[in-house]
């Protein structure tokens, strides 16, 4: 018997091998992920239409709404690509942010019957709601095609932009699933907080409008640093970053994403007692 | 051989709130909690915080010890309650332990329910390599059983058939298949045979039996003590948390089954796993001797005796009631052997509004049962609804005696009972 292997449970131990075992545990990520994406896409042309049509709706009654009635300046690129860039990172995050709310529940008997480091299980939410953002990706495409609108080369930092919403997206994800384990309440909030975050955030408008001296407070919504990202580096041209408001929302991702981390572990070893 | 598994004064509490109905706390309830606590605070500054009755510790594991050697098979026997299941949570890690410690060596799966994470709309095939990563296993290895797998199952004609429009009978044999071809190291199952057909059953513990000829450890959990001896080279007993007897499987299993037989009175009272509408309630029930009426500790075969059950009836009921009462007797091993009721001798049982407890007795002549400990499960109804059921209620134990009155009696191993025979000459 291979002794390096030895296995101790100890209370307050599981720390140790946490990190190995979700290495350990991947594949079991990829198969978590693999099903949740599965099921979504299930009935596939309804799964589809959905995942494509709901932006394309939301874009449309936005345009109408910001763009045609309040007559809210578009910084030179056409309303609707203004808002469908800032639609890709929103609905990542939205969608994320309550699919992994509901996860921990949805997989309770899992939880209390099998071992597993119990992040693969809000990460695999993220990722589905990753897949139905890569469609969003290529009908954003089509659109810019069809208003014959190129990119310059900052989309090149798209990358590290999408980067940021997933640390933003994985963060309050393991918040809220966390938190709904112990306090079924979340399951109201989280709604709330997807209906509001999609008006305050600068998805139907450009944060442009923000007066300047607002600015620095409106950064306090983690969303607003990856959403003028998105902007900066889609659209190109006149979108300007406003810089102290973006390094103030990046310092807020990164203080959520190793909070969250924290919290969800610190957590995790009751979940099988609590849920 | 070289131990696998060493267990060192675990422990596990649960704190039991008593003021909440369900286990999830709302964020309201931390509210009004944690304010309170600061008013009290404030207005008695000096004394001491208290945690008040709506706490209490329960231990569902209490310093609890073992070593298994590799190649062990373990059989863990207790009541509801006992702590197994625990054990097994932690020895699977799902749980954290209070205190103590566990150092395991080798690979552990563990089968805890059979399906988890079985998905309804993804199809067999899916759901094959879902659960087999669940169960900790790679997806090559999967891929290399899957056929075994499958034709273990025999589900071949629907693989690609949602699970969710599986009969039940399908769904649990794909379920097990899976489990079946676990190849760990040490294999830690619960109840998990309790579903499924009875051959299917038989086919799941030879594989199981496969397994452990492999040199692999097995920890099993069971209700059924045939399952367990058949399978289990060791067993552990535990009752309330507490390992109460541990090595050799038989003794494991007597001294389980003897729990109840200690005292010569099974009081009932205190048994919360019954089921019924509560019309009457079985308090306890004891042998007694037909002569002077006096409780018995155990009954010799061939002797006749009472079994003597009392009963009391639900508050609500004022009327008469005929009850229809059944006493199931259980060999050691749990398989039914036979039963006893008012209904099959014809009789009825009359409970009067003025009397609020009753004694029902039973009366049995020549105790054909041969020397050992049998299970008794109380089942009753009124007006065709059952009013109260315990299953395993307690035992009672037969001692050697002279059935057959010649003085001579069978050797052991010769079966639970006599039948009245001679030779024609």
């Amino acid at each position: 018997m291979n002794h390096q292997n030895e296995l101790v449970i100890e209370a307050g131990r599981t720390e140790r091998h946490y990190w190995r075992d979700l290495w350990r545990y991947r594949e079991l990520f990829f198969f978590l992920a693999w099903r949740d994406v599965l099921v979504r896409y299930k009935q596939t042309t309804f799964g589809l239409v959905w995942a494509l049509g709901r932006p394309l709706m939301t874009m449309l009654v936005f345009t109408l709404v910001f763009s045609k009635l309040a007559n809210l300046p578009s910084d030179g690129v056409p309303y609707p690509l203004l808002i469908f860039a800032a639609l890709l990172p929103w609905q990542f995050f939205a969608g994320s942010f309550s699919g992994a709310g509901d996860s921990l529940i949805s997989n309770a008997g899992m939880i209390s019957k099998v071992y597993f480091p119990r992040l693969v299980i809000p990460a695999s939410a993220v990722i589905v709601s990753f897949v139905d953002f890569l469609l969003s990706v290529i009908v954003l495409a089509g659109l810019m095609a069809w208003y014959g609108f190129a990119p310059n080369l900052r989309i090149l930092a798209l990358p590290l932009f999408i980067f940021l919403a997933f640390a933003a997206a994985m963060g309050a994800g393991l918040w809220i699933a966390a938190l709904n384990v112990k306090y079924r309440d979340f399951r109201i909030v989280v709604p709330f907080v997807v209906q509001v975050g999609l008006y305050i955030s600068p998805v139907g408008f450009s944060s442009a409008i923000v007066p300047e001296q607002w600015r620095l407070l409106y950064s306090l919504n983690p969303m607003v640093g990856v959403i003028d990202g998105f902007r900066w580096a889609i659209l190109g041209g006149d979108t300007q970053l406003y810089w102290p408001g973006f390094m103030l929302s990046l310092s807020l991702i990164v203080l959520i994403l190793v909070t969250g981390i924290v919290y969800f572990r610190k957590t995790e070893k009751t979940f099988a007692d609590v849920i | 051989m070289s131990t696998v598994i060493s267990v060192e004064n675990l422990s596990k509490k649960y704190v039991i709130d008593h003021q909440k109905q369900g286990r999830h706390t709302s964020l309201r309830d931390a509210l009004t909690e944690g304010a309170k606590h600061l008013t009290d605070k404030f207005l008695h500054p000096f004394s001491a915080t208290e945690n008040g009755p709506s706490h209490e510790d329960f231990w569902a594991l209490k310093d609890v010890s073992f070593d298994i050697q590799q190649g062990d098979r373990v059989g863990i026997i207790g009541r509801n309650g006992a702590g197994k299941s625990t054990l097994l949570k932690i020895l699977s890690r799902i749980t954290e332990p209070t205190s103590g410690r566990v150092s395991i060596k080798g690979r552990v799966a563990s089968l805890l329910e059979v399906g988890t994470g079985f998905h309804p709309e993804l199809t067999g095939r899916e759901n094959i390599f879902l659960n087999g990563a669940i169960l900790g296993m790679s997806k090559a290895e999967i891929r290399k059983r899957f056929d075994e797998i499958v034709a273990f199952a025999e589900v071949e004609r629907f693989l690609d058939t949602p699970v969710k429009r599986y009969s039940s009978g399908m769904y649990v044999r794909l379920a097990f298949a899976v489990a079946a071809h676990l190849e760990p190291e040490i294999l830690i199952v619960d109840e998990v045979l309790a579903v499924g057909d009875a051959q299917f059953q038989k086919k799941c513990l030879g594989k199981m039996q496969d397994v452990s000829a492999q040199e692999r450890t097995i920890l099993f959990v069971s209700h059924s003590m045939a399952a367990i001896s058949n399978l289990c080279t060791k067993a552990i007993y535990l009752d309330s948390g507490r390992v109460r007897s541990i090595g050799n499987t038989e003794a494991a299993i007597s001294a389980y089954l003897k729990l109840g037989a200690e005292s010569a009175q099974t009081d009932l009272r205190n048994r919360k796993d019954r089921t019924g509408n509560g019309l009457i309630r079985f308090l306890s029930f004891e042998l007694r001797s037909c002569d002077t009426n006096e409780p018995l500790n155990s009954v010799t075969s061939g002797s006749s005796c009472i079994l003597a059950i009392k009963f009391e009836r639900g508050a609500a009921h004022e009327e008469t009631m005929d009850l229809n009462v059944a006493v199931g007797i259980d060999d050691r091993l749990g398989n039914r052997i036979t039963h006893l009721s008012n209904v099959t001798t014809n009789q009825s049982i009359q409970s009067q509004n003025n009397n609020k407890e009753g004694i029902i007795e039973i009366e049995i002549k020549e105790m054909p049962l041969s020397k050992g400990s049998y299970g008794v499960t109380l089942f009753s109804t009124v007006a065709g609804d059952i009013a109260d059921w315990v299953k395993n209620a307690g035992s009672f134990h037969v001692e050697e005696g002279d059935f057959f009155h010649t003085g001579k009696v069978p050797h052991e191993g010769q079966g639970v009972f006599y039948i009245k025979h001679s030779f024609r000459e």
